[in-house]
């Protein structure tokens, strides 16, 4: 982990870039350019926990292969939104939602739809690292592929793989057999993203998956995320402003003014941080609040 | 520079703390002591008749005491292997039968059933622990034993060739096997309530890991809840066998006691300790109560190493899952 240029790269985050959108413009993707699919759409999703409305009519298009970041405050319904696009709101007790969520113009909540083919389909990589101790590093890995009954041909090939393209390959490519707990935080959240990838999502959503993390290992997963967006639609939440500046390239403004959440305002990165249309926009991502 | 000999590190406890230390202390203690207490007490009255026969106690299967006209003991044989190996039977079929039956209910109580179900079989099923063993016994021998007798002719006729189910008499009723039902029902709340508890404790973001990697919830239940509750359920089972081995009056109203070592579950011969002690009690004379005694050590000697066996198997599968 102590390797020269990692630890030139921890003190490149340390600096603080002079302006999130010169970080963010040097990176943009045009939406489209890409055929992987028509991608991720929700339409006027809105989300309950009992009688408390806590988002409200969300529309935003995720093209494919894509990053998206959503910013804003806490309590604003950044993770609940996410969390209806791959169907893990309804877990909680009393959840409801309302609206559509569109794959591939599919909505994931029409009725007789499989819900566990969804969630192969829209992967998604939690804030706390949580692989399975009972399982090895491997295991852990191609759990998805045991959990979900597929089957694949050559296992060894796919776990090479999604070790490799989760940038933790060259750390565990000699101990595939010890225990997933016995790796770093950083290295099990990255071991994490490995296993989504292992079942081939389409999108995959991340709901800060770095704000366990260290710099180093932060700059790792980003790194990670920069390289999956050209074969995946990603969504991401996030704290972390310059995070956002520096893997989307599309962010998107939530905020709560005390009612539900809303979804204030999407465009790309650069123009977020640089030329935001909405004055709430402009003062979150100026730090005046927040 | 020297280096500096490490300091002698101490802490004064509050008054309030030592008074709670010393509270807990003779809690804690208080069981050990009951416990040391009883066995003592047994080996104390049972001493005379555990030398009189020596290792034959556990290993001789016959228990006859002839007295002459004064009441004076002429001649005694004591030994109890018949009701050792009847105790263990009557327990493990117990355990077998009780286990996947607990393990499935309080999975469903945890994954499946609906809150209000949820509710209501949990009350119910905690009232079956409540429930007088007298009850189950005689439940067990007017209305199961008719039926489980079919079940064990069955297991007879397509099981027969496995030793343990062979049977040389036709005599289905009052056997170990329906003893073990009997006992199997009385220890499915305890399994399934400790059951319940480690399930319920398996943590939430693996949870959420399996679903959001496709899972169904079985297959969730097995890659995460069962992993995590393994070591709890085979101490809620040592619980149960436990309970089983030490029951009386259910398994007393049931068996037919036979001092005969019998090693087949489905035939009508067997006993258990316990069951021995309350048959024999009422009419023993000095020298027997002394016998009893010493049987009833054994009985708690054998419990003991079940427990310590149980803990062993705990300790060496506890680590992984959690």
């Amino acid at each position: 982990m102590s390797n020269t240029p990692e630890s030139e790269n921890t003190m490149e985050t340390a600096v603080r870039p002079s302006s999130l959108a010169d970080v963010a413009s040097s990176h943009n993707k045009v939406p489209g350019t890409r055929a992987l699919g028509t991608g991720l759409e929700t339409r006027g999703v809105h989300a309950w926990f009992g009688k408390h409305h806590a988002l409200a009519d969300i529309n935003l298009d995720f093209a494919a292969g894509t990053v998206t970041a959503l910013i804003g405050p806490s309590g604003c319904g950044k993770s609940t939104f996410i969390r209806t696009i791959n169907r893990m709101h309804e877990f909680i007790p009393g959840a409801a939602m309302a609206g559509e969520v569109l794959l591939d113009g599919k909505d994931v909540y029409a009725p007789g739809t499989d819900v566990t083919k969804i969630r192969l389909q829209i992967g998604m990589v939690f804030q706390k690292p949580n692989p399975f101790p009972s399982m090895s590093i491997g295991e852990n890995v191609l759990s998805g592929l045991k959990l979900a009954q597929l089957k694949v041909d050559n296992k060894d090939d796919l776990l090479e793989e999604c070790l490799e393209r989760a940038g933790l390959w060259n750390e565990v490519k000699d101990r595939l057999g010890a225990h997933g707990g016995s790796l770093s935080g950083g290295q099990q959240q990255r071991l994490c993203i490995a296993r989504a990838l292992a079942v081939r999502p389409q999108v995959l959503l991340m709901d800060e998956p770095c704000s366990a993390l260290d710099p180093g290992s932060t700059l790792r997963i980003e790194e990670t995320i920069r390289h999956l967006s050209d074969t995946m639609t990603i969504v991401i939440v996030t704290h972390n402003m310059q995070q956002a500046a520096r893997v989307s390239d599309y962010t998107a403004f939530f905020l709560s003014d005390g009612g539900p959440g809303q979804m204030i305002e999407c465009a790309p990165t650069s123009d977020i941080f640089s030329r935001p249309q909405d004055q709430r926009t402009e003062n979150y991502v100026t730090g005046r609040f927040g | 520079m020297a280096t500096p000999t490490p300091r002698e590190i101490s802490t004064e406890p509050r008054r309030s703390d030592k008074v709670f230390r010393s509270v807990v202390t003779a809690g804690g203690l208080s069981s050990l002591v009951i416990l040391g207490l009883i066995a003592l007490f047994l080996g104390y009255r049972g001493f005379e008749v555990l030398r009189q026969e020596g290792i034959g106690f556990i290993t001789h299967a016959d228990w006859s005491i002839t007295t002459d006209d004064a009441g004076n003991v002429t001649e005694s044989h004591f030994g109890l292997s018949a009701m050792l190996v009847g105790t263990i039977m009557c327990a493990l079929v117990a355990v077998v039968i009780a286990l996947p039956i607990s393990v499935f209910s309080a999975l469903f109580l945890n994954f499946y059933a609906p809150g209000w179900l949820k509710k209501f079989l949990v009350a119910i099923i905690d009232m079956m622990a409540a429930f007088p063993s007298i009850l189950f016994g005689i439940w067990g021998f007017l209305v199961l034993m008719p039926s489980v007798e079919y079940w064990a002719k069955l297991i007879h006729r397509y099981l027969g060739w496995i030793p343990l189910f062979d049977l040389q008499v036709p005599v289905f009723t009052r056997s170990p096997f329906v003893a073990g039902v009997v006992l199997a029902i009385m220890i499915i709340p305890i399994i399934t309530s400790v059951s319940r508890e480690v399930f319920s404790q398996a943590p939430l973001d693996r949870i959420q890991a399996a679903y959001a990697l496709g899972a169904t919830r079985w297959a969730m239940i097995k890659a995460v809840v069962i992993p995590h509750g393994r070591s709890g359920v085979i101490g809620g089972a040592m619980l149960g066998l436990g309970r089983a081995m030490g029951e009386t009056v259910a398994v007393f109203t049931v068996l037919n006691i036979v001092f005969q070592i019998n090693w087949h579950v489905l035939l009508g011969v067997g006993g258990n300790v316990a069951s021995l002690i309350i048959l024999k009690f009422g009419d023993a004379s000095p020298y027997e109560i002394k016998a009893l005694m010493a049987a009833g050590l054994v009985l708690f000697l054998l419990t003991l190493v079940v427990n310590a066996g149980a803990n062993a198997i705990v300790k060496r599968t506890g680590k992984s899952g959690r």
